[in-house]
């Protein structure tokens, strides 16, 4: 269970956010600038929030002045917008950063078919390609739990559908926390267990999504 | 023909170019992807020797390093040593001069890439040194390569302010630069000539040298 708490002054607006995620889907939907990628970034602990409280199952990983566990304590995977891949380090080198197990990543590359991209370096794959290599390489560190901030949205449709479909997949091989944000609203319904709405860092509006429907 | 302008210039400049490679990367490192309260002001003071003249800068060296300078005067009563006309004050002068160059490389090399390259080993749980190892160098070292070989030139060449503090002393503090000025002086056209010719010889070799690096460098990255 992740718990979220978080207040910050951003330049155009007071973040003040409270909500919790099972092992489930949230997803955060919003207008760009809405605050979103903050969010992620406070519980990820690259960025601090001014109070709040970030409890991830029995750890709290930020509280107030009193608690700030470093980046690298949280194990918390983080599929960046822009994915963030390492342009000096083949594909396998990249998910194998923080590996854990060997074969349970040599298992993730095939549900996510990109075994054949292994000594392929990210400049010399395809934005879907990179989209799989980032979640693989956040999920090869056995998180517990996961971030991801628009992955979907440098893709054309139907790869974004694939990459949906194997979000999925990923889910039910591996059950924990997952916060995504997108301010695509189709995405967001067929996606989230939960959709919570952001608007100038409040959240507005949320919605358990009865129309998902788990395969 | 005495050797020692040539010996002395590369000693000088070498060593003077690994202390500003190992402080400038370091510093550049700290501050240019942090911002801090007077974080403008510290950038300001480490690259003023870029633009004073190096006479003044010769002049702040020796109010520091000469006999009643506060070093100085620290080093001649604890150790019985003094700085200045020494091969030292060669390196000293030359580490100040060529310092900004290597930070200001190292800053922009450090913020050429996507900050979240690193965030993303953070989240991988790598610590802070190995993040910098195997990520933050290897993605900046091609700019980092530059202000290696922009320093060393500006290490090798520096002239004002070696004067003031190292003085001209044959075989111990004649560098290329100031064996060329004081052959001139002396009417020595041919020794000029030669060292002229020595020095330009080595900083073209240089600049050739990294420009067809990069070039090579760039298409690798287009590769792959």
């Amino acid at each position: 269970m992740l718990i979220v708490e978080i207040q910050k002054r951003l330049p155009h607006f007071e973040l003040d956010v409270k909500f919790s995620v099972a092992n489930e889907i949230v997803v955060l939907f919003g207008p760009s600038g809405s605050g979103k990628t903050t969010i992620l970034n406070c519980i990820a602990g690259i960025s601090k929030p001014a109070a709040g409280i970030i409890r991830l199952n029995d750890t709290i990983l930020f509280e107030n002045k009193k608690v700030f566990v470093p980046i690298q304590k949280r194990n918390i995977g983080y599929v960046f917008q822009d994915y963030a891949l390492f342009p000096h380090m083949t594909v396998w080198k990249n998910i194998a950063y923080g590996m854990q197990n060997e074969s349970f990543v040599k298992n993730l590359m095939k549900e996510l078919r990109i075994e054949h991209l292994r000594d392929k370096y990210p400049s010399e794959i395809s934005g879907g390609e990179k989209q799989r290599v980032a979640i693989a390489r956040a999920i090869a560190t056995e998180p517990d739990a996961l971030l991801l901030d628009e992955p979907f949205s440098a893709l054309d449709n139907q790869t974004r559908v694939k990459g949906h479909e194997e979000l999925l997949r990923i889910h039910k091989l591996w059950r924990i926390p997952i916060i995504l944000v997108t301010h695509h609203l189709e995405e967001a319904k067929k996606l989230g267990n939960r959709i919570l709405y952001l608007h100038e860092g409040k959240i507005c509006d949320s919605e358990m999504n009865v129309n998902l429907i788990q395969s | 023909m005495n050797y020692s302008p040539l010996i002395l210039s590369l000693k000088t400049a070498t060593i003077a170019t690994f202390i500003v490679f190992v402080t400038g990367v370091v510093l550049a490192r700290l501050i240019s992807r942090n911002s801090f309260r007077g974080k403008s002001i510290i950038e300001a003071i480490i690259l003023l020797p870029l633009v004073l003249p190096p006479t003044v800068v010769g002049f702040g060296l020796l109010y520091i390093f000469g006999k009643n300078g506060f070093i100085g005067r620290l080093l001649l009563d604890w150790f019985d040593f003094q700085i200045v006309f020494t091969w030292y004050a060669v390196v000293i002068a030359a580490v100040v001069v060529s310092f900004p160059l290597m930070y200001q490389s190292a800053s922009a090399a450090f913020r050429q890439y996507d900050p979240n390259i690193e965030n993303a080993a953070y989240t991988m749980g790598a610590s802070k040194w190995r993040v910098f190892w195997t990520i933050s160098f290897p993605l900046a070292w091609p700019g980092l390569l530059a202000g290696l070989v922009l320093s060393f030139a500006r290490a090798l060449g520096e002239f004002g302010a070696t004067l003031m503090l190292a003085g001209y002393i044959p075989n111990v503090t004649d560098t290329i630069p100031l064996a060329i000025y004081f052959a001139v002086e002396s009417g020595n056209l041919e020794a000029a000539k030669f060292w002229v010719i020595i020095i330009v010889a080595l900083g073209f070799s240089a600049i050739l040298w990294l420009n067809w690096w990069s070039k090579r460098n760039m298409m690798r990255h287009v590769q792959k």
